[in-house]
C-alpha cells in the first residue's frame, strides 16, 4: 500500500503542484496543498483504496485544502474574495457524480506541467536554481532528496530553491508558455536543465551510487512529459533520445568491481535494447523533421554508437560527419575534443592528435583523458604519462580515477596498441 | 501594474564626450526607445545621472548627521542612468530591457519595486 502510494506521488506531484499554482496563483500554497492531499491519501486510501484516478483525487482534496487554508488565514480581505470564488467551484473527489467534471479539471493539465517547466528554467535564474527547484516542483523530490543527490548541505539547496521562488514572485514572472520568438531560447534553457540533471545522474561525481536519489530516472521521466506535450519541438524528441540512449549502456559502465568501462571495453550483451530500440526510433523521427539542433545531433551520435554490434564495426565516418555538422552549430571545444577522438577512431591516433592541436582546455579532465590514449596509441609514451597524470588529477570519483591510474599503468608496462 | 527600475551601468571612470559622433548616436537612440515607452504607456520616469564622483552619502544616527565624498558603493561598476517603467510581467520587463541595453550600450540591472 505504502509502495503504490509513493508511485501516484512519484507520478503525479509534479502534475498536481503544476496545476494548483495556476489555480492559487502562489507556488508555496501549492506546495503544502499538494503535501496536505498527500497525507489524507495516506490516512484514506488504506482504508477506502485508491480512488480511480488518483492524481484528479490530488489535485481536488490539495485545492479544497488550499481554499480552507486561505479562510483559516486569511487576514486581507481580498484573499477572503479570491477563496469564496474558488470555492464556489469546490468539488468532492469521493463523489463519482462529479467524476466528469473533475475529468475536465484535470484535461488542463499537461500545459501546466509545461507553464511549470519554463517557470522553474526561467532564465532570469542561475542554472543551479533551475535545476533544484525542477527537481523540486516538478520531480516533486524533498530537498534533502536534491541536496544528497547533489552531494550539498541541505541548507544551500534550500537556500537556492528559497531564493529562486521569492525571485521568481517578487518579479511577479507570470504562468506561461512563451510563444513566437521568445520560445526556442526559452526551450532550449528548459532542455538544458533536464540534460543537467540527466548528466549530473549519469557522471556520479563523487561516488556512492547507492544513496542518491535517481536523478537519471527522473530527468528521462521529465524528458518524456515535455517531449509528448511539445510534439512539434524535434529537439525535445532529442534530447529525449539521447537519454535514453545513454541509459541504455549504463548497465555496462561500471564492472563489477566498480571500476568504469569504456564505451569500447564495454560488454554490449548487457545494453538495454528496448531503451536502444525507443531511442533509434525517435532519431528516425527527428531525421525525417530535418531540423537538426544539437540534441537530436548528439542522440544520432548515441545512435551510431548503439547500432554497432561490437566496437570495431562503429561508422567512425558517420560519427566524424556528425561532430562536423554539431561543430558548425556549436563552435567550442568540447565539441572539437569530441570530434578528434571520433577522428582517432578513423584515421589513427596521429590525425587525432592533430585534430586537437587547436584544441584549448586545460582544465577539463577528459581533454587531459582523451589526449593520454591518443598520445599511448601514438607510441609517444612520455608525453602519454603527463598526459594520464593530469587526468588524474583533475578527477574526483574513486572509479574514475582508478580507471585512468589502470590505463597509466599499461601504458608504461605494456607495448601500446596501434 | 508591476513596476521595474532598470539601471545602466558602466566603469566609474567612463566619461562621456557628448561631441562625439557615437554619443550622439547614443543619445539619438536612446530618445527614441523613451519616445516609444511613452508611446505604449510603459514610461513612468527616467534620467541620466552625473558620475559617481559627483556623489555625497549622507548618514544619520541619533541626532548626528554625516557625509562622506563619493559614491555609496566602493565598486568600479557605478549607475549611469534608470528608468522606472510599467511592464504587465517580468517577461515584458525583460524585452524592455534588452531593447535599453541596445540602446544605451551599457548592461541593464531589472530590479522589481516592491508594492
Amino acid at each position: 500500500m505504502t509502495d503504490t502510494l509513493d508511485a501516484v506521488f512519484r507520478r503525479e506531484a509534479g502534475r498536481c503542484t503544476a496545476t494548483l499554482i495556476r489555480v492559487l496563483g502562489d507556488i508555496d500554497l501549492a506546495e503544502d496543498a499538494v503535501a496536505d492531499a498527500f497525507a489524507i491519501a495516506a490516512e484514506r486510501w488504506p482504508k477506502r483504496g485508491i480512488p480511480p484516478n488518483p492524481g484528479a483525487w490530488i489535485t481536488t482534496t490539495a485545492r479544497n485544502r488550499a481554499i480552507d487554508r486561505l479562510r483559516r488565514e486569511s487576514t486581507r480581505l481580498d484573499r477572503y474574495v479570491a477563496a469564496q470564488q474558488m470555492h464556489s467551484q469546490d468539488t468532492d473527489p469521493d463523489d463519482t457524480a462529479e467524476r466528469e467534471a473533475l475529468d475536465r479539471f484535470v484535461d488542463v493539465v499537461p500545459d501546466d506541467q509545461l507553464r511549470l517547466m519554463f517557470l522553474c528554467c526561467h532564465p532570469a535564474l542561475a542554472a543551479d536554481s533551475q535545476v533544484a527547484l525542477t527537481l523540486r516542483l516538478l520531480g516533486g523530490l524533498q530537498t534533502n532528496e536534491i541536496a544528497s543527490a547533489f552531494l550539498l548541505p541541505e541548507a544551500t539547496i534550500a537556500q537556492r530553491i528559497v531564493r529562486a521562488k521569492r525571485k521568481l514572485r517578487d518579479n511577479h514572472a507570470s504562468y506561461r508558455i512563451p510563444d513566437g520568438a521568445e520560445l526556442p531560447d526559452r526551450l532550449h534553457a528548459v532542455l538544458t536543465s533536464i540534460y543537467l540533471i540527466y548528466t549530473e545522474g549519469h557522471t556520479d561525481t563523487a561516488g556512492g551510487a547507492l544513496t542518491r536519489v535517481e536523478l537519471s530516472t527522473e530527468a528521462i521521466r521529465i524528458g518524456r512529459v515535455l517531449a509528448k506535450l511539445m510534439p512539434d519541438e524535434p529537439e525535445a524528441m532529442g534530447l529525449l533520445a539521447l537519454m535514453l540512449l545513454s541509459e541504455a549502456r549504463r548497465p555496462s559502465r561500471i564492472d563489477a568491481h566498480g571500476s568504469m568501462v569504456r564505451l569500447a571495453d564495454q560488454d554490449r550483451s548487457r545494453w538495454n535494447p528496448n531503451l536502444i530500440a525507443e531511442g533509434h526510433g525517435l532519431v528516425r523521427a527527428c531525421l525525417r523533421r530535418n531540423q537538426p539542433a544539437p540534441f537530436q545531433i548528439q542522440a544520432a551520435i548515441a545512435a551510431v554508437h548503439t547500432d554497432a554490434p561490437t566496437a570495431a564495426e562503429t561508422d567512425w565516418s558517420q560519427i566524424v560527419a556528425l561532430y562536423d555538422q554539431l561543430y558548425a552549430i556549436q563552435p567550442n571545444p568540447v565539441i572539437a575534443l569530441n570530434r578528434a577522438v571520433a577522428v582517432g577512431a578513423l584515421d589513427g591516433p596521429s590525425a587525432g592528435l592533430d585534430a586537437l592541436a587547436n584544441v584549448e582546455l586545460n582544465d577539463y579532465q577528459p581533454y587531459h583523458a582523451a589526449r593520454a590514449d591518443l598520445l599511448t596509441r601514438a607510441k609517444r609514451i612520455d608525453e602519454a604519462i603527463a598526459a594520464y597524470d593530469c587526468a588524474i588529477e583533475l578527477t574526483s570519483n574513486p572509479a574514475g580515477r582508478e580507471f585512468l591510474s589502470r590505463q597509466r599503468q599499461r601504458a608504461t608496462t605494456n607495448p601500446p596498441r596501434s | 501594474m508591476p513596476q521595474y527600475l532598470l539601471s545602466v551601468w558602466h566603469d566609474a571612470e567612463y566619461v562621456v564626450d557628448f561631441s562625439t559622433p557615437e554619443a550622439q548616436d547614443r543619445v539619438a537612440q536612446v530618445g527614441a526607445f523613451n519616445d516609444e515607452l511613452q508611446r505604449t504607456g510603459a514610461w513612468v520616469f527616467a534620467a541620466g545621472l552625473h558620475p559617481a564622483s559627483s556623489a555625497t552619502v549622507v548618514r544619520s544616527s541619533g541626532n548626528r548627521v554625516s557625509m562622506t565624498d563619493g559614491p555609496y558603493a566602493e565598486t568600479k561598476e557605478q549607475m549611469g542612468g534608470f528608468w522606472i517603467i510599467e511592464a504587465a510581467d517580468l517577461d515584458a520587463a525583460l524585452d524592455l530591457a534588452a531593447r535599453a541595453a541596445a540602446a544605451s550600450g551599457g548592461p541593464i540591472e531589472v530590479r522589481p519595486l516592491q508594492g
